[in-house]
């Protein structure tokens, strides 16, 4: 029996070996096999079909209002893998994501060890820092662009605390370093900064939210042992707590990367794709090019190497998750 | 002892002074969306935009929900069943894979879980033909469908996540009573689920309502969602800042509402999104 699919395990029929209730019991297994379908048909089509539906538009020359399904090889992809705004996209994607990670982390972890100090009102803090996660990415681009906005916003405060050089956020067109390699500038677009800090002032709470579960997970005998040992408080932060929280950092890393790569609403609302391109996206060229230019082809292509980044992220983490909790 | 006790009392002080000022850094959009919104259109004024509005006035508010009014009733007509369909399929995937696991149910989690991550560009194109084909193409019932399909992978995970908590003898004991699995689901497990049907709904509704991509891929005009909405206002030039932070406010307040008085139930679902399995 063992290793067929209607198998009895013992956490649910115990060690009963009724002939009859076995074959209940097989039968219930088929109607949980039964209550999965409609779901593994519907995400079958409308994920996994979809998406083989478009790596096939990639292929073809479907580039104007008229769809065209005729082969057309590796053409959309070297095409757009040749153009300014998509070698732009790379570069934006890769610095956004680097720098969102390490800011959420820094601070929703600083904001998470602050919290865990047993303080007052630790949930009224605690909901403060989470709540701009229930605002929608596009409310929130609305706003920050209001608040970031050149002749009014922060820099009026900067004005008023004498500042000469203000910051044009979102409108600058300047990227540091400035090493130019092709077509493209290597570096940090400044215009991306004011899309950072929006984004992490949404993300932030729900690092802090991951760390302190986890920080609440490690036992406070051995933070104890420690200190009896003579460890000094930041002694017992890097040999200790840190060391303890790299699962929960790894989770942390992989969920804001997958939020990273997809950000979209953020981006369409406060700078679009941006002068010269320093705030587009791989997701806004694919909305743009798709949606506006009627470009299909090449719009699937770009979706499809979103993807193929996103999963080289994705899939490995799910299988270790997956696994560690059947361990379990 | 005395010096101890007065360098722990400071460090107490600092921690309380570093949190309050972080607060307040966090919540500056909100006091600046609130007293823009409150400002007329004579008092909105680019180099006082800090100062407290001198005369409230809820001007821009009623002009903000008269552009907005259609489409938050859109976003209910949108939200409300697309996180009941969801929630359901999702207690009932949830109950397979917890209580039911066969060889291969956690191949069929990683499949549908899967499905939460994709960048939705990447299914975009065919998403677009195949409502058109069926005729939901720019129509509510449409984006009810898709929000409900999509919405699936996390439901699953958090209905699957909160029914590994149930102790599986409670099954058994159904089980030996010769209930049956529709009957364990219907009598046993189904009157437990109610808080996580409150995790699910909380954390779907604000999903649901704050999307955008697929709100302005599939509909058009006066069909769209109020995220949209907002951005078309945004996006256009003669529309005064304070009429957007008004916009801005209406478009947030219903998940807000529901943050302030669920909050606890939103962070169990953020949390169960960064999957355990």
């Amino acid at each position: 029996m063992k290793g067929s699919m209607v198998e009895i395990s013992d956490d649910v029929a115990g060690s009963s070996s009724f002939r009859r209730k076995r074959f209940r019991i097989s039968r219930d297994r088929i109607s949980a096999l039964a209550t999965l379908a409609p779901s593994i048909i519907l995400l079958g089509i409308f994920v996994y079909g979809f998406i083989v539906w478009t790596v096939y538009v990639s292929f073809t020359n479907w580039n104007s209002f008229i769809p065209n399904f005729s082969f057309a090889g590796l053409k959309n992809y070297l095409f757009v893998f040749e153009t300014f705004r998509f070698q732009s996209d790379l570069r934006n994607i890769v610095v956004f994501t680097i720098l969102f990670i390490i800011a959420c982390i820094v601070i929703g972890l600083f904001l998470a060890m602050l919290i865990d100090q047993k303080i007052k009102a630790e949930s009224l803090f605690r909901s403060i820092f989470i709540f701009p996660m229930a605002v929608s990415f596009v409310v929130t681009g609305v706003i920050w662009s209001w608040i970031l906005n050149p002749q009014t916003g922060v820099n009026l405060i900067l004005k008023a605390m004498g500042f000469k050089h203000l910051p044009s956020w979102f409108l600058s067109t300047t990227i540091i370093p400035n090493i130019t390699v092709g077509q493209i500038q290597l570096g940090i677009p400044l215009a991306l900064l004011a899309v950072l800090i929006a984004a992490v002032w949404e993300m932030s709470g729900f690092a802090m939210a991951v760390y302190l579960a986890g920080l609440r997970g490690i036992s406070d005998d051995i933070k104890e042992a420690a200190r009896i040992d003579g460890a000094g408080s930041w002694r017992i932060f890097w040999s200790i707590i840190l060391p303890q929280l790299k699962a929960t950092t790894t989770t942390v890393v992989i969920i804001l990367t997958a939020a990273s790569l997809k950000i979209f609403g953020l981006i369409y609302a406060m700078t679009g794709p941006g002068q010269e391109f320093v705030t587009d996206m791989p997701s806004m060229d694919m909305f743009q090019t798709t949606f506006q230019g009627n470009e299909f082809a090449q719009g699937a292509a770009i979706s499809v190497v979103l993807l193929i980044i996103m999963a080289a992220f994705i899939v490995p983490y799910l299988i270790s998750t997956l696994k560690q909790g059947e361990d379990e | 002892m005395q010096m101890r006790l007065t360098f722990r009392q400071l460090s107490r002080a600092l921690l309380y002074i570093l949190l309050i000022l972080l607060a307040m850094l966090y919540l500056v959009p909100i006091y600046v969306v609130v007293i823009t919104s409150l400002k007329d259109n004579a008092a909105i004024s680019l180099s006082q935009m800090w100062n407290l509005p001198l005369k409230p006035s809820f001007s821009s508010i009623v002009s903000a929900w008269d552009q907005l009014g259609p489409n938050f009733g859109n976003s209910i007509e949108l939200a409300i069943p697309a996180t009941i369909i969801s929630s359901l399929i999702g207690s009932l995937n949830g109950y397979a894979l917890s209580k039911w696991k066969f060889k291969g149910s956690s191949v069929i989690f990683f499949i549908i879980l899967f499905g939460m991550f994709i960048p939705y560009q990447s299914v975009l194109i065919p998403l677009l033909r195949v409502l058109d084909a069926m005729g939901l193409y720019n129509t509510i019932l449409g984006l009810i469908m898709v929000h409900s399909i999509y919405g699936i992978p996390i439901t699953t995970l958090i209905f699957k996540n909160y029914y590994s908590a149930i102790p599986n003898e409670i099954i058994e004991s159904g089980a030996i009573d010769g209930v049956g699995y529709w009957g364990i689901f219907r009598h046993i497990i189904l009157p437990l689920s109610i808080p996580g049907f409150v995790v699910t709904g909380i954390w779907q509704f604000t999903q649901v309502w704050n999307n955008f991509l697929f709100a302005v891929s599939l509909t058009n005009p006066p069909n769209q969602p109020v995220t949209v909405a907002l951005v078309n206002i945004a996006g256009s030039q003669t529309v005064q800042w304070n009429v957007q932070m008004a916009s801005a406010l209406l478009a947030s307040l219903p998940t807000l509402i529901v943050y302030i008085f669920l909050g606890k139930y939103f962070v169990r679902g953020l949390l169960a999104g960064s999957v355990k399995g």
